[in-house]
C-alpha cells in the first residue's frame, strides 16, 4: 500500500488551500508516535543484545587469565577448571561440525522438496504438503531432540555396527537431527524463490522441447540460484543457533577438539546452555564467558542472517 | 496419419504435415531415454517427500508408543517426584507454561501489531531509519534462541529490569523472542488488504487511523490472528532461553508471576529426559504428547481460522 504518499502529501504547501486539514489532528500524529514506539521497541531489543553481549565479553578479554590470541587460536577448552583455558576452538568445531551434517541432511532434501512443490505437486497436493512441512518446523525442538536420543541414535547405532560409537552421544547424529529440524525453512525458503522465476522462463525453455525435469533443473534451479543459496544460508545459520537437540544427542560434556562424528562434542549453544542454569554470580570470570561465547554465536548468525537478507532482495529485484 | 481431411489447400497441408514431421523428429526419438530420466527424477522428489513424512510420522508415534503407559490424570495435576516417577506430574510446569503464555500474548499482541501497522501503513519507508527497522526486524527473526536467554539473564533478570528469576522474567524473554514473527505475520496480512480499502476509506474523509482501525485491521484480523497463533505455538515449545533465565530449578509448588521459582513444560521434559530412571524416560515421552496435543489443538484452530475467513479480493 502506498499510503506513506497519502500522508506526504496533506502536508504539501503546495495543496489547494480548501483540501487542507481543518484541524491539526494531533490525534492522528500521537498514533503515529505510539505506533512508532512500538516499531522501535525490536530495535531496542538489537540494542539492548548487543549490549549485554558486549559489556561482559569486554571484562572477559580484560581478565589477565584470557588472551584474544589464546581464545581464538588455542585448541582447549576448559573454562571452568582451577587452571582454565580458553581456547574457543573446539566448540566452533562442535558447532561447525553440526552444520555441516545438518546440511548434508537439509540441502538434498530441502531442495528436492521445494522443486517438488514448486514445479511438479498439483494444487491439491500442495495444499497438504506444505502444511504438512509447518508441523515439522513447529515441533518443538525438545521433541525431536528426545526422538533422536531415545529411537534415532539407537537405530542408527544398531544399522552401522562397523562405526566407532562410544557412549550415548553423537555429535554426527546430533546434526542428522538438526538437519530434519531445517528442512522447512530450506524448503519453503527456496520454493518461493523458485516460484517467483516468471513462467515465460519456463514456457520459452518448453517451446524449444525441453522436458520438465530439464526445466526444474536447467531452467528454475539457476534462475532461483540466489534464493536457494539463501535458503542454505538461513538453514545454516538456524542450525548454528539449535540448542536442544545438541545439548540432549550431543552431551554438554565433551569439550575436546575433534573431529569424529561419532562422539559426543560439546558446542556453543550446548555450553551457553549447560552453564548459564541461574546459580552462576554475576560478573564472574564463568559468567562473563558465557557472554564471550554467546557473543560469538551472536555475531557468526548476523553475518549469516544479511547475507541471506542480501540474497532474497537480489531475486526479488530481478522478478518481482 | 497421410491425409488431413480438411478443405485446406495443398500447400497448407504440405506445411502442416512437414511441421507434424519436424515436431514428431524432435520428440519422438528422444523420448525413451528422456522419459526415464523424467520418471527417475520425479522418483526421487517422491522419495524425498516421503523421507520428510516418514519423519514426521516417526517422531509422532514414538512419542504415542513411548509416553502413552503414562497418559493418565496424575500427569497433569501431580507434582514432580525424583522418588517416584510413575505417579510424578508436570503441574507446576504446566501451569509455568500457561503463565508465560498468558504473559507472551500479552505483551505481543499490542506491540507486535502496532509495529506491524507502523511499519505498513505509517511509516515514509523513503526515510533511513524506517529501513533500518525493517532490517533490524528481519535480523532479529534469525537471532538464535539461547541469544535471546543470555539478553533475559543479563537485562531482565539481573541489570536494568532486575526482576529474578520468576515468571515474568521468563515470559518477557519469549515475548521478545517470538514478537519478530508476530510482526512479519501481520504485516503480510495487512499487505494482502488491497490498498483501495484504505483510498476509498481516505476518499470519504476518514483520518489515516480512522481507515486504519476500522477498515485495513478488520480486514486483516484473520490473517494477524494467525500470525499470533503461530508465534505461541512457537513461544509454547521454546526451552533453551529459559533454561537461562530460570526455569531450569525442580519446583513443586505453584508458580507466581514476580516470586519464586517457576518451571515449564518443555523445560520440566529436558529435565526428566536426564535422569537415567526408564521411568522417567516414559513420562518425559508423555510431557512430549501432552505438549504436541496442546500444539495441535492450537495450530487447529488456526487452520479454522483461516478458512473460515479467507476473503478474495
Amino acid at each position: 500500500m502506498s499510503s506513506s504518499m497519502v500522508t506526504a502529501r496533506s502536508g504539501d504547501a503546495n495543496f489547494p488551500s480548501r483540501l487542507r486539514a481543518e484541524s491539526p489532528r494531533y490525534g492522528e500524529k500521537i498514533i503515529k508516535a505510539l505506533l512508532a514506539t512500538a516499531a522501535a521497541i525490536s530495535v531496542v531489543t538489537t540494542v539492548s543484545i548487543v549490549i549485554s553481549l558486549l559489556g561482559p565479553s569486554i571484562s572477559f578479554f580484560q581478565d589477565p587469565a584470557v588472551t584474544l590470541r589464546e581464545f581464538f587460536t588455542g585448541t582447549q577448552w576448559a573454562p571452568s577448571l582451577a587452571n582454565p583455558s580458553f581456547g574457543v576452538l573446539p566448540i566452533v568445531v562442535g558447532t561447525l561440525m553440526v552444520v555441516s551434517f545438518a546440511l548434508i541432511v537439509a540441502i538434498p532434501l530441502g531442495i528436492l522438496l521445494s522443486i517438488y512443490l514448486s514445479e511438479y505437486a498439483p494444487k491439491r497436493v500442495r495444499k497438504v504438503v506444505k502444511p504438512l512441512l509447518e508441523v515439522l518446523e513447529g515441533l518443538p525442538t525438545v521433541a525431536i531432540g528426545l526422538f533422536t536420543f531415545f529411537w534415532l541414535m539407537p537405530t542408527i547405532v544398531k544399522l552401522t555396527p562397523f562405526l566407532p560409537w562410544a557412549g550415548p552421544f553423537s555429535i554426527g547424529v546430533a546434526g542428522i537431527a538438526v538437519g530434519l529440524v531445517i528442512i522447512p525453512l530450506v524448503s519453503s525458503v527456496s520454493d518461493d524463490a523458485m516460484r517467483s522465476v516468471p513462467r515465460g522462463l519456463r514456457e520459452g525453455a518448453y517451446a524449444l522441447g525441453a522436458s520438465k525435469f530439464e526445466v526444474s533443473l536447467k531452467v528454475v534451479l539457476p534462475a532461483a540460484i540466489s534464493g536457494i543459496i539463501a535458503a542454505i544460508v538461513l538453514g545454516a545459520s538456524r542450525a548454528v543457533g539449535e540448542t536442544m537437540v545438541v545439548m540432549l544427542v550431543a552431551g554438554a560434556g565433551n569439550p575436546n577438539l575433534s573431529f569424529d562424528p561419532t562422539k559426543g562434542i560439546q558446542t556453543m549453544t550446548a555450553f551457553i546452555g549447560g552453564r548459564a542454569t541461574g546459580d552462576i554470580a554475576t560478573g564472574t570470570l564463568d559468567y562473563n564467558t558465557i557472554f564471550a561465547v554467546g557473543s560469538l554465536l551472536f555475531f557468526m548468525t548476523l553475518a549469516m542472517n544479511i547475507l541471506a537478507i542480501k540474497l532474497v532482495k537480489r531475486y526479488r529485484e530481478v522478478y518481482d | 496419419m497421410a491425409t488431413l481431411n480438411s478443405p485446406l489447400p495443398k500447400r497448407s497441408q504440405a506445411a502442416a504435415l512437414g511441421a507434424r514431421a519436424v515436431t514428431e523428429s524432435v520428440f519422438g526419438k528422444a523420448s525413451v531415454q528422456l522419459k526415464v530420466k523424467n520418471l527417475a527424477f520425479y522418483g526421487i522428489l517422491l522419495t524425498a517427500l516421503t523421507i520428510a513424512t516418514l519423519s514426521i510420522a516417526a517422531i509422532l508415534i514414538w512419542s504415542i508408543v513411548e509416553g502413552h503407559p503414562r497418559l493418565d490424570l496424575n500427569l497433569l495435576v501431580n507434582n514432580p517426584s525424583s522418588i517416584s516417577p510413575e505417579t510424578a506430574g508436570y503441574r507446576p510446569a504446566i501451569l509455568g507454561s500457561t503463565y508465560l503464555i498468558a504473559g507472551v500474548i500479552l505483551f505481543i499482541v499490542p506491540i507486535g501489531v502496532a509495529s506491524a501497522v507502523y511499519m505498513e501503513l505509517f511509516a515514509n519507508r523513503a526515510k533511513w531509519y524506517n529501513r533500518f527497522i525493517e532490517l533490524n526486524i528481519q535480523n532479529l527473526a534469525g537471532v538464535p534462541s539461547i541469544v535471546f536467554g543470555i539478553l533475559g539473564l543479563a537485562f531482565i533478570v539481573r541489570g536494568p529490569l532486575s526482576l529474578g528469576f520468576v515468571v515474568a522474567a521468563g515470559s518477557l524473554t519469549v515475548a521478545l523472542l517470538v514478537l519478530p514473527t508476530v510482526i512479519l505475520a501481520s504485516r503480510e496480512a495487512i499487505r494482502a488488504v488491497p490498498s483501495s480499502i484504505l483510498e476509498g476509506s481516505l476518499a470519504l474523509g476518514a483520518t489515516l487511523w480512522q481507515s486504519v482501525r476500522r477498515q485495513v485491521l478488520s480486514a486483516a484480523f484473520p490473517g494477524i490472528l494467525t500470525g499470533v497463533i503461530l508465534a505461541v505455538a512457537r513461544a509454547i515449545g521454546e526451552a533453551a532461553p529459559l533454561l537461562l533465565v530460570g526455569a531450569v530449578t525442580f519446583v513443586t509448588f505453584d508458580p507466581k508471576y514476580l516470586e519464586g521459582g517457576y518451571s515449564a513444560l518443555p523445560v520440566m521434559i529436558y529435565n526428566y529426559a536426564g535422569r537415567p530412571q526408564e521411568e522417567f524416560h516414559t513420562l518425559a515421552a508423555a510431557g512430549i504428547l501432552v505438549m504436541l496435543l496442546l500444539l495441535m489443538s492450537i495450530n487447529s484452530i488456526a487452520i479454522w481460522l483461516r478458512a473460515r475467513s479467507e476473503q478474495n479480493w
